[in-house]
Formats: C-alpha cells, sequence, structure tokens
C-alpha cells in the first residue's frame, strides 16, 4: 500500500486534465481510466474573479481526488500565491507544485522549487514537487517538508518516455520509502509500465492521452499498463545477465 | 409589444430572435427565407457584440477534425455554400496548415487526424504563398476549405435580413418582454449561461494586425505543441490572429502572456510581421456545452441555439436550418 499523505488512492495512474478535446471526452477518459488522482491547473487570471468555475465544476463532479497544480508559474512567489488560490477554489491542501526554470525543456527550477516548497509547507500545503531526478534536489525537497516527491520523466508533453534511467534508479534506490511519481514526458504505456516496473508508485499522464486520437481508449491503455507494470515490480523481475542461462536445466542430462 | 410583430408582407409565424450574433442572424435569415415574420433583438449596441466579432471566419470542415469530433465536419460540409450563397466575399482559397522545421511531426500528426489535403512541399507552398518561399518544407494544403471576413459577414446577413421584411433592434433590455410572438430563438450566447446548467466559457484572444510588407491567399495555421495559431488574410493586408483556448470565464483584456506567444507565433510564420501594425486586441468567451458540439434545444415555443464554442460560422447555418424545421413543423 503506498500512503500519499495518508491517503491511499484508487488507481496508480494520474490523469491531467487540460488540452482534451472536449470536457466530454476528458470525463469519459477519467472514468475509463479509473485515474486515482486528476490533476488540474489554475491560471492565475481565471483563479483571480473564479472564471474558470464552470470547468472545475465537470471536474469535481468526477468524484476523483484533485490535484490542483501550480502549472506555468516560473518564480517561487507566483507558485506560492496560486497554491493559496487552488487551496481556496479546489478545498484542499494538496498542491502539485511547478515552478518552471527553462522555457524551452520546461524544466523544473529546483532552487526556487525548494524555496516554494518550503512556504507551501510551512502555510500547511502538502506538497508534490514537480522536480529533475536530481538527488541532492531530492534530498532538500524532503528536508522543506515534502512527503512526495514527482520527478521527471523527460520534458513535458515531449513523450520521450523516460529519459535517464540510470537517474530514476537512483532516485528511487536512494529514497525507497519516499511515494514517489514519475511525471511529465510519457508517451506511450509501455513508458509508463516501465516507469513501474522501477519501482515507482504512480504516473502521472496529461499530453499523451489528451492528445491522443481516441483519448479515452488511450487513457484505459494506460491504466492497464501502469497496473501491469505495477504487478511486474511486486512479483520481483528477474534480474538482466549479460549471458545466456538455458531455461531447460543442463545439469543431470544423458552425456552422449 | 403587438406593434413590434406588426410586420408587413406574408402571414408565416412571427418570431423573435434574441441576439445578432452569427448564431442569431443565421437562423434569422433562414427563417425569413422560409417565409417567417423575423424581429431580432440585440442587447448590445450594434450587430455582433459578442463573441462572433472575434471570430476567425475560417470555412474549414475538414481541419476542424483534428480536434473536433467526426460530427462537426459531416454537418459543416455545406456550409461554405451556404456561405457563398448568402453574403460577398467568401474567398475560397483553401487552408495550409504547417509548422516550424522543429515541430514538422505536427504535420504529420495532424495529417493523421484529417483528410482531404494533399501533402505538398517546398515548390508548391512557394507557389501557394509565394511570401512563404523557402521557409516551409513540408505543409498540408486543405483545397476544399475557404473563409470569410466575419464582421462583413454578419453586416451582409444584417442588409439581407432587412430586404426579407425582417426587423433587426439594438440596445434592447436583456429582459425585454417576448410577449406577442409566435416563437422565440435564443441565440445570445454566453449570456444565455445562467438558464443553461451545463454551459461554460471557454476563453479566447485574437489579434489584428496590419502588415503591407506580408501577403498571404488563405488562412495559414500554423501547428505548435505549445502555441498553434492561425493567421486569417483579410482585405488591405489586415490579418486576423487566432486564438487563444482557456477554459476561464474572464473576458478582461489579453494577457501579456498570451500576446507574446501568439506574436512570436507570427513572427515565426514570417518575420516581416516584426513591422506589422497591432490594430486590435480581442477576447470572447465562447458558449460551449461539455461535448462543445452546438446544439438546438427547445422548450415549448422557445429554441436555443447555442453552444457554437469555435464552430460558429462552420455550424450556425446547419443549427440555423434545424430550428427552422422546429418553428416550420418539419422536425
Amino acid at each position: 500500500m503506498t500512503l500519499f499523505y495518508g491517503t491511499e488512492l484508487s488507481s496508480r495512474l494520474m490523469l491531467g486534465t487540460a488540452q482534451y478535446p472536449s470536457p466530454e471526452i476528458l470525463m469519459d477518459a477519467v472514468r475509463r481510466a479509473g485515474a486515482g488522482v486528476v490533476t488540474v491547473s489554475l491560471r492565475r487570471e481565471a483563479a483571480g474573479s473564479r472564471a474558470g468555475h464552470a470547468f472545475w465544476e465537470l471536474i469535481r463532479t468526477l468524484g476523483v481526488p484533485v490535484l490542483p497544480n501550480t502549472a506555468g508559474c516560473h518564480t517561487a512567489r507566483e507558485a506560492v500565491t496560486t497554491a493559496h488560490m487552488a487551496r481556496e477554489v479546489f478545498g484542499t491542501d494538496w498542491i502539485k507544485l511547478e515552478v518552471i526554470g527553462e522555457s524551452d525543456t520546461l524544466q523544473p527550477d529546483m532552487f526556487a522549487l525548494v524555496d516554494a516548497a518550503r512556504i507551501l509547507v510551512e502555510d500547511g500545503f502538502k506538497v508534490f514537487p514537480y522536480m529533475t531526478e536530481d538527488l541532492v534536489g531530492a534530498e532538500r525537497l524532503l528536508r522543506a517538508g515534502c512527503e512526495v516527491l514527482m520527478p521527471w520523466g523527460a520534458p513535458i508533453g515531449s513523450g520521450k518516455g523516460l529519459n535517464n534511467l540510470f537517474g530514476l534508479r537512483a532516485l528511487r534506490a536512494h529514497f525507497p520509502d519516499v511515494p514517489m511519481v514519475v511525471d511529465a514526458g510519457i508517451g506511450v504505456p509501455s513508458h509508463a509500465a516501465q516507469a513501474m516496473e522501477l519501482g515507482y508508485d504512480a504516473v502521472l499522464i496529461n499530453t499523451a492521452v489528451a492528445k491522443a486520437g481516441d483519448p479515452a481508449e488511450m487513457a484505459r491503455a494506460f491504466a492497464m499498463a501502469v497496473e501491469a507494470g505495477r504487478m511486474a515490480y511486486v512479483a520481483d523481475p528477474m534480474e538482466m545477465r549479460d549471458m545466456a542461462v538455458p531455461s531447460t536445466p543442463v545439469i543431470g542430462q544423458a552425456v552422449l | 409589444m403587438a406593434a413590434q410583430t406588426a410586420f408587413s408582407g406574408g402571414a408565416g409565424p412571427s418570431v423573435l430572435v434574441r441576439g445578432a450574433g452569427v448564431s442569431g442572424l443565421t437562423a434569422a435569415v433562414t427563417l425569413a427565407e422560409r417565409g417567417a415574420r423575423v424581429h431580432v433583438h440585440e442587447s448590445g449596441p450594434r450587430i455582433g457584440s459578442g463573441a462572433s466579432w472575434q471570430a476567425g471566419g475560417m470555412l474549414a470542415p475538414w481541419c476542424e477534425a483534428e480536434s473536433a469530433p467526426k460530427d462537426v465536419t459531416e454537418q459543416s460540409l455545406a456550409s461554405l455554400d451556404w456561405w457563398d450563397a448568402h453574403v460577398p466575399g467568401v474567398i475560397r482559397n483553401g487552408t495550409l496548415v504547417l509548422a516550424p522545421a522543429r515541430d514538422v511531426g505536427e504535420v504529420a500528426r495532424f495529417g493523421r487526424r484529417t483528410s482531404h489535403f494533399s501533402t505538398i512541399g517546398e515548390a508548391e507552398v512557394a507557389e501557394l504563398e509565394p511570401d512563404l518561399a523557402d521557409r516551409f518544407s513540408r505543409a498540408l494544403f486543405f483545397a476544399g476549405e475557404g473563409h470569410v471576413d466575419p464582421r462583413d459577414a454578419l453586416r451582409a446577413l444584417a442588409t439581407r435580413l432587412v430586404g426579407l421584411g425582417g426587423q433587426i433592434t439594438c440596445d434592447v433590455p436583456v429582459n425585454a418582454g417576448t410577449a406577442g410572438y409566435d416563437w422565440v430563438v435564443d441565440c445570445t450566447g454566453i449570456a444565455a449561461r445562467d438558464q443553461m446548467a451545463d454551459m461554460r466559457g471557454v476563453r479566447g484572444e485574437m489579434l489584428l494586425l496590419r502588415c503591407p510588407d506580408v501577403t498571404l491567399h488563405r488562412p495559414v495555421r500554423m501547428l505548435h505543441p505549445r502555441i498553434p495559431i492561425y493567421i486569417v488574410p483579410r482585405a488591405d493586408h489586415v490579418y486576423m490572429v487566432g486564438a487563444t483556448m482557456i477554459e476561464s470565464e474572464n473576458a478582461g483584456p489579453m494577457t501579456l502572456r498570451s500576446m507574446v506567444e501568439m506574436l512570436g507565433a507570427v513572427y515565426a510564420l514570417h518575420p516581416a510581421f516584426g513591422e506589422a501594425e497591432i490594430l486590435e486586441t480581442g477576447t470572447g468567451l465562447r458558449p460551449s456545452y461539455p461535448d462543445n458540439m452546438p446544439a438546438v434545444r427547445r422548450d415549448g415555443r422557445h429554441i436555443h441555439i447555442n453552444g457554437m464554442y469555435r464552430h460558429g460560422f462552420l455550424l450556425s447555418p446547419v443549427r440555423a436550418a434545424d430550428a427552422a424545421d422546429i418553428v416550420f413543423g418539419n422536425a
């Protein structure tokens, strides 16, 4: 059982809610995936006047736990402000903290991320930080009070899969007891299965489902991959070797 | 109120159309053509006071299939002819879809989701749009599509309606009475949000530029994973650039971020746009139902044509015909 800030999720697949052809298709995808969490981005201009109200209401009707995010924030201050708005709008102290540091790769600014995490933890938030696979950064985030980590697989929306397997393995091995979610860069279900096989506790997908030709069908495919990957991890997969090991034992065979 | 319904001419049903945007005016014209006595009430100071004024006016049934349900394409195939038959200025030069070199994969994806295009190379791009020569190595050309200037088209529909004996009154209070009419057709877009529990607004921002240094003959859609834009040529080297799609009901002015992103994309299409004058920025709320499909709903003698989302010019003639079928008992 994996607890995210004390909560067990009904599924290890988290789904983002942006970029779908329509809210109806989004809702269908979430249902077909049986998603454990949905993330919602809060545009600041929408939050100010509660102008995103109608879309947020649709999200709420899904009955799936909502993880608001601070997508598009480039400074710690912006992210903190957005997190406070999100808490007010969605009535949850969960926040997926995103502070973008570089506009081409949209990679997180680890320094600002740690600063923002520290402030938000003090303000009572349960922070899910979107981070690179940096071990030292992870350590700092945990010290700042984060109890979940969300390393990237690859740049957001790139669909490249797990770019740095070594780094993701190392991160998993260093913090075996911290719930960790691979967030961003996953393109196809096999990427998601691979993340789960590495021992990650969940994956978060948005673009790969939303931009598929049939988002609901793709959502279901991801759900199956996440389940398969998790089962494989729990079943303790074999080690990889460089030499062949015959699956039929040779010892005891008659020598002719 | 009775005086308002005293139309000259035929004895068809009297219809009050509320809203003089693209839904209202297409409905009014369609009803008047079938013999209804039509009166249009517009709450704003002029026709097209809502989202229609900010529209792109692309008549692109095939391109829309990239993200819209199949129904949109199927239902809108006749729209181009409808507009051509009803307003001057419909240009049938097709649509060009392209992407910057590093995002050329987006063109392939767009092609997989759509049909009725040809894949063209640099030479053909140059032939279609000489100003884009040597800039794009691969594009999709949807020859069967067209575009229209939405503001001119709305004005032409209004003139046509008056010619058919219809009336248009602007600055009518929102709560004005509807008594005395046989039918009320509500086409008030996002203003009907409070009556429609499942309606939401989707914010869109657009720009109008004037750039004498660039000549384009057809809408160009520039694909980009983050900021897809389209540029629709208007008369006199004016270009409409659209449009953001934000799940927000804030109709406030365009944000700097949106403008930077859109102008960056325009500049990437052609650096000569750097000299363009920015004539106008606009924001509108697209009235949208959860499936993002325009719908006709009936409640007794009230008909709602709404939820146009981003398909106002493409689908309003079809929805207008559906509503007219109800009024004339063919539905």
